[in-house]
Parts: structure tokens; C-alpha cells; sequence
């Protein structure tokens, strides 16, 4: 973390260089063996699915208007709880990076319950709290707001699911950056607000960005709590996942299709979080 | 327009009185772990001691005596903190890393700007203004987070070893440079270099598991240490002990035989100092008086300088290579320290 004497770029090719030079990995062969076995498992299904699809009807097939609609509504909710994972994500972070407090490992636990919580139990749990009948639904409801079954459902199971990925990469980025900087900055005269603004955020820039950016992905795939909380009503809450659910039923073609489009959404936001963060930390100047 | 502080840290074990004039500079030398990062840490606000208050001008830092709970937080201090590493912030540039301070002050972008150029030249880093920090080498770097501490106007500057992670090359330009800007300022800086003590400070604190066990005007802790860490700076051999009438005994037993200072008075607790050069190495015991011989057993040796310096029975002698090839010292082996009456000084502690 520290800045180093000699530029970052001559010791990062230095490292590189002696790694390729030396040869030596360390890595048993038939570690090898079983990687390449754990590739073809991910990457099968992948060509499996292209083999299937038909190109002739391809361009239609996405083209439909259900299909456009589907694609169109996936996009927008998940940049909207991206944006609430972040709103909600990053003062969670930092209360569990930089705080202490009784309880905060419990709070960790919690927070990260929906990692490994099956979407559908998310989507019952989300349902009995915002539903009409549920715990803060009938409040809201009195208000005259419906939040199940709306779009607005959508953000909030799909945030439920994804504010994990953004707390866990965000809380590992502030451990990581340490409070030396910080520490320097309020001895400089920045109080607590500024030195969040100007300091804090922008060291852990690329930690935020690929933690977004999973987040971003998570929610883009987000099926079984949607569809508990939210339902399947085209145009307000049926995602691309969902959609190719139901023309898995109908058009087979379709399904598989609209997958590949999905694939390829996917593909990009990864390949986007894996070159960006080594951008901009090449640029910060941290590891 | 004094600076004062109190204040006692338990779990460090770290208890400080200490008092800084309007432009002093104090250093503060001590074993490591000696809790001198403490002290400025509790200066600084990003430690919360135990108890003790603390005033910096008209401003009362923290006042934590008799139920008060008093705490002034960092930004809110005027003390700027320089570390061993400069931790200039990554992602600005070194303009906006000096200016960064003004700006939290609220000045505006441009006045802000201009004060970084101001310190910026004034440190000789002008020609780094738009480089990143990560372009910089080390001295470089600690020029602009000096540049970047005074840009603030601390009341009080606050230095952690600011040489200790330079290398021997940039060290003393560094030195230079603090000793320009520090003076007509008030600051402490922590150092394990005698050469920092003398040349930056006014005045020298020595701090030990927590407690100051010596304080007084550099020179004057030189040149008389009564603590083993501040003979250990000067290079001195330092055995505490009970004035005698004539000379010391050793709180380990020793007798020695010297002429204790004038107005010293016999059962008063006292040191003896000499130089590791006044103590000649010899294999049987020499008894000439008025001489001191003290049987040791040789725990190291190592160059020192163009001579061989001889750990033994925690004191030091410093003797020609030629000599301890003749007199064959190993680790290990017994010999006698023989020093002479008139080379031992023995004062009050």
C-alpha cells in the first residue's frame, strides 16, 4: 500500500519477467489435470447451449418485443440496485472495516446471509415484509404505495440478493487500505466527512468498482426472489431471467437465445471487473 | 502561547508530563516500544488516553481529569503529523496532496494551490508539482509530506522518525531542510539519531517503558547522561548506582573508585559514566591504584569504527584490532576491564 521509491509499472514488470525466466510454478502436473477437468464442467454447458441455438432465427428470436421488453426492465432494475447497493453497501463496509462495536461479527453474518440463503427463502422473507400483509407492507400500503408485485420489488429483491457481493469486496479493499492515510488526512485538518470523500472512497475506487460491478451481475441473474416477490408480469417484473423461464415452456429457441444474450451481459460486466480495478489501481498506485 | 501535557495510557503503561515554549523543538529519544508513537499519538487525537488534559495555546486538546471528557478530534487539533513513511495520498497529485490540508481549512481551490506551490518550493520538491507520488523516491516523497505538514500552519508539528525509512543518501539533505523549517516553530520529533537530537532540538527528552527518565537541553543530556539509553546514544558506558565517598557503588555490586562530582553527597543515588575508549582489556586482574578492574565475561565483539568494540557485563570497550588479536578474545571468555580513576565521572542521577 505504501508508495515505493522506484515507479510501481518497473517493479510490477521485474516481477513478471523473473516469474516467466524462473519457469518454475510449483504446481503439481495433475493439478493441471484437474483444473483443465474444472474448465471443460464450466465451459461445456456454455457450448453445449451455443450448439443449440438457431442462428437463422437468432436476431429475431431477441428482437421480439416480450424479449427487448424482458432485457430492457433486467437492465434498468439492476443498475437501480446496484446504485441502492452501493447507497446501502458502502456505509455497511465501513462500519464493518473500520468500526468496532459488540455485535459486529454477528452483523457481518447477517449481512452476508443472502450468499448462501436459497433466493426463493429471500424472496418469502422480502414478501412478508414488504407484502400487503406483511411486517412494514401495511404501513406502506396506508400510504397508498404496493410494493409487492411492482418493479420497485424487483430492486429490492434483486438488492437483497447483491448487497453481499458489493459489502465483501468493499470491507476486503478498506482492511487492505489500512487508516494511515486516513489518520494522516485528519491530522492535516480534514474532518471525518471530507476525509471519506477525498481520501477513503477513492483508495478503495477499484475494490468499490469490481464489487459493483459483481453486484451489478448478481442482480442481472436474480430469479427465485424475484419471482416470489415480485411475480412475472411482463413489462414490470419479468427480467430476462424469468422470461427465458417461460419460453423454456413455449419456444425452446427462444429460451435458449435470450440465454446467450445474457451469457454475453454477463461476459462483458466480468470481463469489465477483472481489467478495470488493475487499471485504476495502477493509477492510484496501490496494490 | 505554551504547549503542556499529562496524560497516562494504561495498557501501554504510559504515563508523560511535558511542557514545550512558543518555538521549541524537543526531541524525544527512547528505546523502541518506549511508547514515544504513543506520545504523539495522544497529541495528535488518534489515541484517547486514560486520564490527563492537554493545552496547545488557547485550545485544550483533551481534558480528561476529575470526571471531565473533553476530547478535541484530529482535524480539529493544528497538529500535523509526519510519519516514518511520507503516506502522500496515491490517487493526487503532489500539488493537490500539499494543498489537500488548506482545503480541508476551507480555503478555495486557487489560494489553496498557491500555498502548495509556496511549500512546495520552499522544500526544493517545486519541479514534482504534477508528478504522482508513486513517481517520486523516498527522499523526494518525505520532502512533500514536510511540504504538505507545513502547508497546514500547525501550532504544534508532530515528526515520527521522519529520516528513519531513508536511505543514508537522502538523509541528510532531509535534515538540512527540517532544520530550516523547524526553526521558529514548535514541534517534537521522535529519532533514534543523537545527529537529529543535536542539530533540530532545543531540548532532549528521553522516554522509557513509558515514563521520561531524562529530559534538559540536548548537549546537556549528552554530554552528562544519567539513564543507560542516553549514555548508550553518546556512547557511553553507564553503571547507576549509591555515591560513596569515594566514588560509586553499583546498583550490580562493583566498587568504583573515582572523584564524584562537586556537591555530590555520599548515599545519594548516582551514576558513574566513562567511554568504552578509557577501558583497557586485560586477561588477569591489574591492580595499580587508583585503577578499577572488573572481572567480565566477553558476551560479543564487533568492528567499530576502525576499532573492535567488546560487549561485556553490559559495558563496552573499545579496543585496537591488534590488541584483541594478541589478547585472542572470543565470546565467551573472562577478562579483566580496567579503567582508570580519573577517566570515570560519577554524578548525582
Amino acid at each position: 500500500m505504501r508508495p515505493v521509491s522506484a515507479p510501481r509499472s518497473k517493479a510490477g514488470t521485474a516481477r513478471k519477467t523473473n516469474r516467466r525466466d524462473t519457469g518454475y510454478t510449483g504446481v503439481p502436473p495433475w493439478v493441471f489435470a484437474l483444473a483443465a477437468a474444472g474448465t471443460l464442467f464450466v465451459l461445456l454447458p456454455l457450448a453445449a447451449m451455443v450448439a443449440k441455438v438457431n442462428w437463422g432465427q437468432f436476431i429475431p428470436l431477441i428482437t421480439s418485443e416480450s424479449s427487448l421488453t424482458a432485457l430492457g426492465l433486467s437492465l434498468r432494475t439492476s443498475a437501480a440496485s446496484t446504485v441502492l447497493c452501493i447507497v446501502l453497501g458502502v456505509p455497511l463496509a465501513l462500519v464493518l472495516a473500520r468500526a468496532s462495536f459488540p455485535g459486529q461479527r454477528l452483523l457481518r453474518a447477517f449481512v452476508l446471509l443472502p450468499l448462501v440463503l436459497p433466493p426463493v427463502v429471500g424472496g418469502i422473507a422480502l414478501l412478508y415484509t414488504f407484502g400487503r400483509q406483511g411486517m412494514l407492507g401495511r404501513s406502506i400500503e396506508l400510504a397508498g404505495i404496493q410494493i409487492a408485485f411492482s418493479t420497485t420489488a424487483v430492486i429490492l429483491a434483486q438488492t437483497f440478493v447483491a448487497l453481499p457481493f458489493l459489502v465483501v469486496s468493499l470491507e476486503g479493499a478498506l482492511r487492505t487500505a489500512g487508516t494511515k492515510y486516513e489518520a494522516v488526512a485528519a491530522t492535516l485538518g480534514a474532518r471525518p466527512t471530507t476525509v471519506l470523500r477525498r481520501v477513503s472512497i477513492p483508495l478503495v475506487l477499484p475494490g468499490l468498482a469490481s464489487g459493483a460491478v459483481l453486484s451489478f451481475a448478481r442482480c442481472l441473474g436474480e430469479f427465485g426472489a424475484t419471482l416470489t416477490f415480485a411475480g412475472s408480469l411482463q413489462g414490470v417484473t419479468r427480467t430476462l431471467p424469468l422470461e427465458i423461464y417461460l419460453q423454456r415452456e413455449t419456444d425452446a429457441d427462444a429460451a435458449v437465445a435470450l440465454s446467450l444474450v445474457l451469457v454475453a451481459v454477463a461476459v462483458a460486466v466480468v470481463g469489465l471487473s477483472y481489467r478495470r480495478p488493475r487499471a485504476l489501481a495502477a493509477e492510484a498506485g496501490t496494490g | 502561547m505554551t504547549f503542556t501535557l499529562n496524560a497516562a495510557l494504561h495498557v501501554r503503561n504510559f504515563d508523560v508530563s511535558l511542557t514545550l515554549g512558543p518555538a521549541e523543538t524537543v526531541a524525544v529519544l527512547g528505546p523502541n516500544g518506549a511508547g514515544k508513537s504513543t506520545l504523539l499519538g495522544i497529541i495528535a487525537g488518534l489515541l484517547r488516553p486514560d486520564s490527563g488534559h492537554a493545552v496547545l495555546g488557547q485550545k485544550t486538546l483533551f481534558n480528561l481529569d476529575g470526571g471531565n471528557s473533553h476530547f478535541l478530534p484530529p482535524h480539529t487539533r493544528g497538529t500535523a503529523l509526519l510519519a516514518q513513511e511520507p503516506l502522500l495520498f496515491p490517487h493526487m497529485s503532489v500539488l493537490e496532496n500539499v494543498a489537500f490540508g488548506p482545503r480541508a481549512a476551507g480555503a478555495n481551490r486557487a489560494s489553496a494551490l498557491q500555498t502548495s506551490r509556496h511549500w512546495l518550493a520552499e522544500v526544493e520538491a517545486a519541479e514534482f508539482a504534477d508528478r504522482r507520488p508513486g513517481q517520486l523516491s523516498g527522499g523526494q516523497a518525505q520532502r512533500v509530506a514536510i511540504a504538505r505538514a507545513l502547508a497546514t500552519d500547525p501550532e504544534l508539528l508532530l515528526l515520527d522518525e521522519p529520516m528513519a525509512a531513508l536511505d543514508i543518501h537522502a538523509a541528510p539533505m532531509l535534515r538540512r531542510l527540517l532544520k530550516r523549517v523547524l526553526a521558529n516553530r514548535r514541534a517534537i520529533i521522535i529519532t533514534h539519531d543523537v545527529l537529529d537530537a543535536l542539530m533540530l532540538a532545543d531540548r532532549a527528552v528521553v522516554l522509557e517503558s513509558g515514563r521520561i527518565t531524562e529530559e534538559g537541553p540536548t548537549r546537556a543530556v549528552l554530554e552528562k547522561p544519567r539513564s543507560k539509553f542516553a549514555a548508550g546514544l553518546a556512547g557511553m558506558n553507564l553503571l547507576p548506582g549509591t555515591i560513596t565517598g569515594r566514588g560509586l557503588t553499583s546498583d550490580g555490586g562493583l566498587d568504583i573508585t573515582a572523584h564524584p562530582e562537586d556537591g555530590a553527597v555520599p548515599g545519594q543515588d548516582g551514576v558513574a559514566v566513562f567511554s568504552p575508549t578509557a577501558v583497557s582489556v586485560f586477561l588477569s586482574a591489574e591492580h595499580g591504584s587508583p585503577r578499577n578492574s572488573f572481572a567480565v565475561t566477553i558476551t560479543d565483539l564487533e568492528p567499530h569504527g576502525d576499532q573492535i568494540r567488546v560487549h561485556a557485563g553490559g559495558l563496552s570497550a573499545d579496543i585496537t584490532p591488534a590488541a584483541s588479536a594478541d589478547l585472542g578474545l572470543t565470546p565467551g571468555m573472562t577478562v579483566y576491564f580496567v579503567i582508570k580513576a580519573t577517566a570515570i565521572a560519577v554524578y548525582p542521577a
